[in-house]
């Protein structure tokens, strides 16, 4: 088989110079069968699991990282929903000791981020889901790698609102009980959450998948803007075509890395999701995509119109290399997490409002946005019902990850660190919305979930 | 015996031995060259050279450490990737 030098140079530089990675390899593991009454036995049980693979997770990827050159940025693990496991123990702390064996195991073997600590609460909580959801606070501010979620509202079952009333008040008190509210980073409220997500903080293992599965995430935005940076003067429609073939070529690249991952692991290989994940290097941002297509500023008019293109090429791309695209497969728009969005944000070219109106063209959410620290519960609740119900009502995925940074007010700068990175404290709404949000109840399905 | 090929490609500014060095490196391993192309693009010196492992000794890993060598003496960039990347990317 021949290869021209262009075709050859244009991956390795891609590779050296566009930060063309696999953003994440995620295993997903079923923690059903580790369940024992007895915790202490429990506890084992989940440790040995989780290390255990998690050490040979680390070793194969590193080994395919040397034999493709190209880097796996994170390797990851999503669980069973934590929920689901601990409703045989009677422990009032089941939930915390859970979370703290699993926050152990990760550290032993250099698993940055462990996802499933969460329930699936659209219609109803059980026991345990009411204890997991107590313990939200105690278990973000004394674990360092767990991440959390909860499914709060799908299109078939409707909006949970007595569940999205709690979440206000707990996401001010894991904020309060963590440094800049921190903790607040490894906690995500969906609307049709996947169970298949490879992408922290929402990643869990759900209870359709089999005992094992290998999930990847593609490479990141980096590489699209160097192609659209190369094609500054073609019109929309052939910029639509030039994205859809390098997410193409960026797919093929992780199935084939994901599908030899699993082989080494022995174990099924899931999905590609296609999502283009942000990073705060310089250059790997989403918004950075949309300014070089010719927006001034990320939030200006034109920018959810040009992120719809961006997401819509990436998806006919990616399904065309792979037949096995699945997780959120949008594209996020995280925030703190993405410089271009940083700077936007610095310069009041975005608002929440855009943001919310983002969601209705790509995933997945309302993303790393720190909003004052002083908002009030209610306040924080509604937001988090608007926008799960555009996922909702569109038969779609959507989340919320809403810092309230304690002690800080709009236009404020603060620092999370490492990959969680920086932003300034957006404004939110004065105006309230308390009667509304304390009514409570469910908000039923809509009439778009009935299908059958 | 499936075939194992790798991808060695090599990007900077352009001197005396490049190819000679590379190639020396490559030979002592008992790896086989199987494709070489090279030329100046944008005014770097580019070289991909398509390689045979198979019948190596050493590892991917192993000859990356080798060729460091090489890149940090003569400030180049160095890949080494195997072949099955650039298919997937560029085959359909």
């Amino acid at each position: 088989m021949e290869y021209s030098l262009e075709e050859v140079m244009e991956t390795v530089r891609m590779t050296l110079y566009h930060n063309f990675d696999i953003r994440t390899v995620t295993l997903g593991i079923n923690l059903k069968d580790c369940i024992n009454s007895d915790l202490d036995i429990f506890k084992d049980n989940v440790y040995d699991r989780v290390s255990g693979y998690g050490r040979r997770l680390i070793h194969e990827a590193h080994e395919l990282e040397d034999k493709y050159g190209i880097p796996i940025i994170n390797k990851r693990i999503s669980v069973t929903p934590v929920s689901l496991i601990i409703e045989a123990c009677e422990e009032v702390d089941a939930p915390l000791e859970i979370a703290k064996t699993l926050d152990k195991a990760s550290r032993d073997v250099g698993i940055d981020f462990i996802g499933g600590f969460g329930a699936l609460v659209q219609k109803g909580m059980t026991r345990a889901d009411k204890r997991l959801i107590d313990s939200l606070p105690e278990v973000f501010s004394s674990t360092e790698r767990v991440c959390g979620f909860l499914n709060v509202a799908s299109t078939v079952s409707g909006m949970n609102m007595d569940a999205i009333i709690m979440l206000g008040k707990t996401l001010k008190e894991i904020a309060d009980r963590t440094e800049n509210g921190i903790g607040c980073a490894r906690f995500v409220i969906f609307a049709n959450a996947p169970e298949d997500n490879p992408f922290m903080a929402g990643a869990f293992h759900g209870v359709g998948e089999p005992d094992f599965s290998l999930n990847i995430g593609i490479s990141g935005p980096g590489v699209v803007r160097s192609v659209v940076e190369q094609n500054r003067d073609c019109d929309l429609t052939e910029l639509s075509g030039v994205i859809k073939r390098t997410a193409f070529k960026i797919t093929r690249a992780g199935e084939l890395i994901g599908r030899e991952l699993a082989k080494n692991l022995s174990v099924p290989f899931g999905i590609v999701d296609i999502s283009l994940a942000s990073t705060t290097k310089v250059g790997d941002s989403v918004a950075g995509i949309v300014e070089m297509m010719g927006v001034e500023k990320m939030g200006a008019p034109g920018s959810t119109a040009a992120l719809s293109l961006l997401v819509d090429a990436v998806k006919k791309g990616g399904a065309m290399a792979s037949g096995n695209v699945g997780g959120l497969s949008g594209t996020f728009i995280p925030v703190s997490e993405d410089s271009c969005m940083n700077e936007a944000v610095r310069v009041g070219a975005l608002s929440i409002e855009k943001l919310e109106a983002f969601t209705a063209v790509c995933s997945v959410g309302l993303d790393m946005i720190a909003i004052p620290g002083d908002a009030k519960a209610q306040t924080i609740s509604a937001i988090i019902a608007d926008e799960l119900a555009i996922g909702v009502i569109n038969n779609k995925t959507t989340g919320v990850r809403l810092i309230p940074v304690p002690g800080k007010k709009a236009g404020d700068y603060v620092n999370f660190g490492g990959l969680l990175g920086e932003t300034y404290v957006m404004n939110i709404s004065n105006f309230s919305s308390n009667d509304f949000i304390l009514r409570g109840g469910r908000m039923p399905a809509p009439v778009t979930s009935m299908r059958n | 015996m499936k075939r194992e090929l790798i991808f060695i490609t090599v990007i900077g500014k352009d001197q005396k031995g490049i190819i000679a060095r590379i190639s020396n490196a490559v030979f002592a391993h008992n790896i086989n060259i199987e494709d070489l192309n090279q030329k100046i693009m944008g005014g770097y010196f580019v070289m991909t050279m398509l390689a045979d492992i198979t019948d190596s000794p050493i590892t991917i890993s192993q000859l990356k450490k080798e060729l460091s060598t090489i890149e940090d003496e003569m400030h180049l960039k160095i890949q080494v990737q195997n072949e099955n990347i650039f298919r997937t990317m560029h085959r359909v």
